[in-house]
């Protein structure tokens, strides 16, 4: 959103939260996703997946970044053959 | 939980601001959704090539099949230009939801609910707020609102009514970049000193949605935290670009 729209600035304009992919999260996990409760793998925290930054959403793949220690919690890819590649190592639990 | 793309009929269209447009769909079948719940859009072009977003409910739960969704103009953008610019009553496309379970409120809770929006964030907030009303009141809730200038007030008239019902809701506008002739209300963008102020009314046990752009919810969220509530207390929605 520009700051045609907002009178708040954007220091980085490409990040959101998770609930802009619900969605998807859906999709691939097969529930809702966006209540569930996720550990940091790296910091720690816990915090529900709603709460993870997004970035690049509309590139071929997402990552899902905790909101405290900015770490990769949780990557998805959509590969050419129509088939998810998640990649969870960032996360030391997800519960769902 | 299946999630599976759904016709969409537009029956109705309503301008709200010079940029702000209200599509009410018909979905048959609708699994009736909770506030704060969004859908995806996708549309297809001729030649096969899909474009797909996500925007908030902003109508509140009803054993009919429709659904409105309060979109802003984003220059640029794929799909709300598209909303905005051709779409006609009739016209169909492709919906799924409801989605999301995280940024939602259960009409059942009791707890006072404290909303803050910038801009188009109040989308979801509204959902809530008319659910609130059609359950006959329910817990206070207070909703402050940023918009740059009088004219960009997205609901303003149904924000007035529903305000005058004196059953609970208050709204407290902040206008950051014009105001009215005789404007007694806040002039500048959510700060710590403005929650302080509202939670005074609302109470520290409030439950609080926030959604705006990331600089708001950020702004809002750490000046909670910094008036002594719990993280767990306060739920956020961020939108940006993607919203075009």
């Amino acid at each position: 959103m520009s700051d045609q729209t907002t009178d708040y600035q954007h220091d980085d304009p490409h990040t959101l939260d998770a609930n802009a992919v619900a969605g998807l999260l859906q999709e691939v996990f097969g529930a809702e996703m966006t209540a569930a409760a996720a550990r940091c793998g790296h910091c720690g925290n816990r915090a529900q997946v709603g709460t993870l930054h997004v970035y690049d959403m509309h590139g071929p793949g997402i990552v899902l970044r905790c909101s405290i220690c900015t770490e990769m919690v949780i990557r998805v890819m959509r590969r050419a053959d129509g088939s998810y590649l998640v990649d969870a190592r960032g996360a030391a639990y997800i519960r769902f | 939980m299946s999630l599976n793309w759904q016709i969409a009929t537009v029956q109705a269209l309503r301008d709200e601001t010079a940029r702000v447009k209200t599509v009410t769909m018909l979905v048959p079948g609708w699994t009736s959704h909770k506030p704060g719940q969004h859908v995806d859009i996708r549309l297809t072009a001729e030649d096969g090539y899909q474009a797909q977003r996500s925007y908030s409910i902003a109508s509140a739960p009803t054993d009919q099949a429709l659904v409105d969704l309060t979109v802003e103009r984003v220059e640029g953008g794929e799909v709300s230009p598209f909303l905005h610019d051709e779409v006609i009553v009739g016209d169909r496309f492709e919906v799924r939801g409801p989605i999301g379970g995280y940024f939602v409120w259960d009409g059942t809770a009791t707890d006072p609910i404290l909303l803050a929006a910038g801009g188009s964030g109040v989308v979801p907030l509204m959902a809530i707020i008319r659910h609130r009303a059609m359950l006959g009141g329910g817990p206070a809730c207070t909703l402050l609102y940023s918009s740059k200038t009088p004219a960009d007030i997205i609901y303003k008239d149904e924000l007035d009514r529903l305000a005058a019902r004196n059953d609970g809701l208050r709204v407290v506008h902040t206008l950051t970049r014009e105001q009215p002739s005789g404007w007694t209300g806040y002039a500048r963008r959510i700060d710590q000193e403005m929650l302080a102020d509202v939670l005074a009314e609302t109470g520290k046990a409030a439950q609080v949605f926030v959604c705006g752009p990331t600089p708001l919810v950020e702004a809002a969220a750490a000046g909670l935290v910094g008036l002594g509530l719990a993280p767990s207390q306060i739920r956020t929605e961020r939108f940006g670009p993607s919203g075009a």
